[in-house]
């Protein structure tokens, strides 16, 4: 048991700042911590200065061109980036797809599609959950029919994040509807400009268009993008949830809101003194800091016992639940701080429709993030799901 | 001890409702939201004539209510709805301080629904203390600047604090008056407000002091409270009916006990925030009536941010969408919050009052 880092860890830590004091480009840094909309070309860039350097594919192996970090490198990247202003890397090639193909793709399918995410070729969307399928997602209903040597595809996806930028989708499909539903899933990979294929828009409460509805109509998709064997897809679906969730406890993320939280309050002022003195508000934020301090070192070892080969699936549950009600948390101190300046409405949605909005501290859109942030216990299986995975695997029903 | 409403508060809130129901509907309220003006015309002036407007005064003020009952009858009802239109800044507030001025032809003039009222007393880096006022009335042009003011942009006359040599005093200024700049923005909750500042701005004195003011807060207090309360009873009722309805793994999501418990506490927590309007709608004219007020304000904080959170969790995605009713109703309750002092002041203010 040793807490510090190695020579090694701190000098990748030197490294790593170096570059990213030398490399993010400061007007997409100053985005981030405005917590304003980063466009596709922004999140474009950033992609392609870490490829060049070889840092986007973070837990990728090296013989798919991954940067094959330890844990604990990941927590100092997941750290020093969030700190530093740096966007999200943005998941649905390099954590979820990826590691996919990786393991149940063929050959030919991780040659092709691969590459293609680590140079941007592709902006990949996750086509999972449908209206009538969320928590219950194998009662997925989206049907893909083989005819010849293409599938057929019909149905409805909702909740696609980010799905305007995408120009690939992967899909859990419906392939056998009579048997138990989980065994008749597959996965399906989507050219998003085939004809059939609509995107609408969901504008979500804070204004953000963040979401889409993706609808399938006879849409035809060569077989050769089915990965793995027909009617398995739910094994990859489960395998790929994993690797999702790993990342959720959000600890970079967390810690840099929870700083911004407290220059805001050192700035603002109750009773003639700064907030951040006031013993109430004091109170509220050293005990979000004492839970994120022990998340840290949870989230190290988790992420370390999975690197080992472990099985991480009821950790990661526990750390998806905790990473999200801490930064829920420090959302909600994010807004009392400013007092009645959370009020005004900063939109995302309307270019330009900013300039008026008075921000006299500099803490960004905070309300419609805490309100945006609410869907942190509702997706990638939310909250509800993720205490039933601790209970069945603890109490009984096994894993 | 008497819990039922009078016969004419039961009117009054069932005419309200029905109104409401019929004529406040979320498409209705989404054009609203999305107009320039951030309010509807055509609903004031139904509300003024509903007798909605006059329900807020007494009958020596043209009125025909006035008490705290009064107030919490109709806000509560306005939550349930989520109406936008700035009944509490204009009407209850700007009204009840021109008729504390004695500025009958006004009152009657804002029961009528024909005269808007802003009220400009916060100040940036004042947060929610009411004696933080920098603005100066030097006679009586005013200077200074105004966070945060509610239906400023549509409001006929500001009721601007400022400090002259006496202490904090209240001014009628023309919205159109040299020296008054306004720049209005959207609210996240609806409405809009604006930053207001004053260059010798010419001001009207009111003979009001912050005492008086203190008055008008307490009944704001009342109003943001009922309001919350009835936005919480809208969020806690389309959950009830989503939890029966929504059905995952074959059944509904209500039959599933973590849900259901959960769908328990936000009840049990709903008639806490009840009560809760209750002590501070009856405690007005108490000599203790702070303490009462603050009591229900922090509750109301506490309360309504388990009632909107979990009312957003519980639903899933769908409540997280611009469209659906519930995403307003939440961002009204939670936004209460950010109203005469959110859960920590109203504790603060507490404790130092049962200290005293």
């Amino acid at each position: 048991m040793d807490l510090s880092y190695s020579p090694e860890e701190l000098a990748f830590q030197d490294e790593l700042r170096r570059f990213l004091r030398d490399e993010l480009p400061a007007e997409i840094a100053e985005k981030v911590r405005q917590g304003r909309e980063l466009e596709k070309a922004d999140m474009e860039r950033w992609h392609a200065i870490l490829n060049a350097r070889g840092w986007l594919a973070q837990n990728w192996p090296r013989a798919f061109g991954g940067a094959e970090w330890s844990a604990v490198q990941r927590h100092i990247y997941d750290v020093e980036a969030a700190a530093a202003g740096a966007p999200r890397i943005v998941p649905f090639g390099l954590s979820m797809l990826g590691p996919v193909l990786q393991k149940f793709g063929s050959k030919a399918q991780q040659d092709h599609w691969l590459p293609r995410i680590l140079d941007g070729s592709d902006w990949w969307c996750q086509g999972y959950s449908e209206p009538g399928a969320g928590s219950d997602l194998a009662s997925l209903k989206t049907r893909a029919v083989r005819d010849g040597d293409h599938y057929i595809v019909n149905g409805q996806k909702t909740w696609t994040t980010l799905g305007q930028h995408a120009n690939m989708i992967f899909c859990l499909v419906r392939t056998d509807p009579e048997v138990k539903q989980q065994e008749g899933i597959s996965f399906l990979l989507i050219d998003m400009n085939t004809p059939g294929v609509e995107v609408r828009p969901i504008i979500l409460l804070d204004g953000s268009p963040e979401v889409n509805e993706v609808w399938f109509t006879d849409v035809r998709v060569p077989a050769e993008n089915l990965v793995g064997e027909e009617n398995k897809g739910w094994t990859y679906a489960k395998y790929l949830l994993t690797h999702e969730r790993t990342g959720l406890g959000g600890i970079g993320a967390s810690q840099a809101a929870l700083a911004a939280v407290k220059r805001v309050a050192r700035a603002e002022t109750h009773n003639g003194k700064p907030l951040m003195q006031n013993p109430h508000f004091a109170a509220r934020v050293a005990q979000v800091e004492i839970d994120m301090r022990a998340m840290a070192t949870s989230n190290l070892r988790i992420v370390s016992q999975a690197a080992a080969g472990g099985a991480p699936g009821l950790e990661a549950s526990m750390l998806k639940v905790k990473g999200s009600v801490i930064r829920q948390e420090i959302n909600d101190l994010a807004r009392r701080a400013v007092g009645p300046y959370a009020m005004p409405f900063a939109s995302e949605a309307v270019e330009g429709a900013n300039d008026l909005i008075p921000d006299p501290l500099g803490a960004g859109p905070v309300a419609a993030q805490y309100f945006n942030n609410r869907k942190l216990s509702i997706f990638g299986g939310s909250n509800e799901i993720q205490r039933g995975i601790i209970a069945k695997v603890t109490l009984g029903g096994g894993a | 001890m008497n819990f039922v409403l009078t016969e004419e508060r039961k009117m009054l809130q069932d005419t309200l409702r029905r109104y409401l129901r019929d004529k406040y509907t979320t498409s209705v309220r989404n054009d609203i939201l999305n107009s320039e003006m951030g309010m509807s015309a055509d609903i004031w002036a139904e509300l003024a004539e509903l007798g909605v407007l006059g329900a807020l005064f007494t009958e020596d003020q043209g009125g025909y209510g006035g008490d705290g009952f009064d107030i919490a009858v109709v806000f509560k009802e306005l939550g349930r709805a989520g109406v936008v239109e700035p009944v509490l800044d204009s009407a209850l507030m700007g009204g009840r301080l021109l008729a504390a001025a004695g500025k009958a032809d006004m009152v009657e003039d804002v029961i009528a629904g024909t005269l808007q009222l802003a009220v400009a007393h916060g100040e940036p880096g004042g947060r929610y203390d009411l004696d933080y006022v920098l603005t100066q009335a030097d006679g009586d042009a005013l200077t200074g600047r105004k966070a945060v003011v509610m239906n400023a942009e549509s409001a006929n006359h500001l009721i601007v604090s400022a400090r002259n040599g006496d202490g904090i005093a209240f001014y009628l200024v023309a919205r159109d008056a040299p020296g008054v700049d306004i720049q209005g923005y959207p609210l996240l909750a609806g409405g809009r407000a604006a930053e207001v500042t004053l260059d010798k701005a010419p001001g009207i004195p009111l003979g009001l002091g912050l005492a008086e003011y203190e008055r008008i807060n307490a009944l704001a207090l009342v109003a943001i409270s009922a309001e919350a309360l009835g936005a919480m009873e809208s969020a806690t009722a389309l959950t009830k009916d989503y939890l029966m309805t929504r059905k995952q793994f074959g059944r509904p999501i209500g039959t599933f006990q973590a849900l259901a418990h959960r769908m328990s506490d936000v009840l049990i927590e709903l008639e806490q925030v009840r009560s809760a309007v209750i002590n501070a709608a009856g405690n007005l004219d108490a000599s203790d009536r702070d303490l009462h007020l603050s009591a229900t304000k922090n509750l109301i904080g506490r309360a309504g941010r388990l009632v909107a959170e979990e009312a957003i969790q519980m639903h899933g995605g769908i409540a997280m969408t611009q469209e659906y009713e519930l995403a307003h109703i939440a961002k009204r309750i939670i936004m209460a919050d950010h109203r005469f002092g959110d859960t920590d002041y109203h504790l603060e203010r507490f404790i130092a009052l049962s200290a005293a």
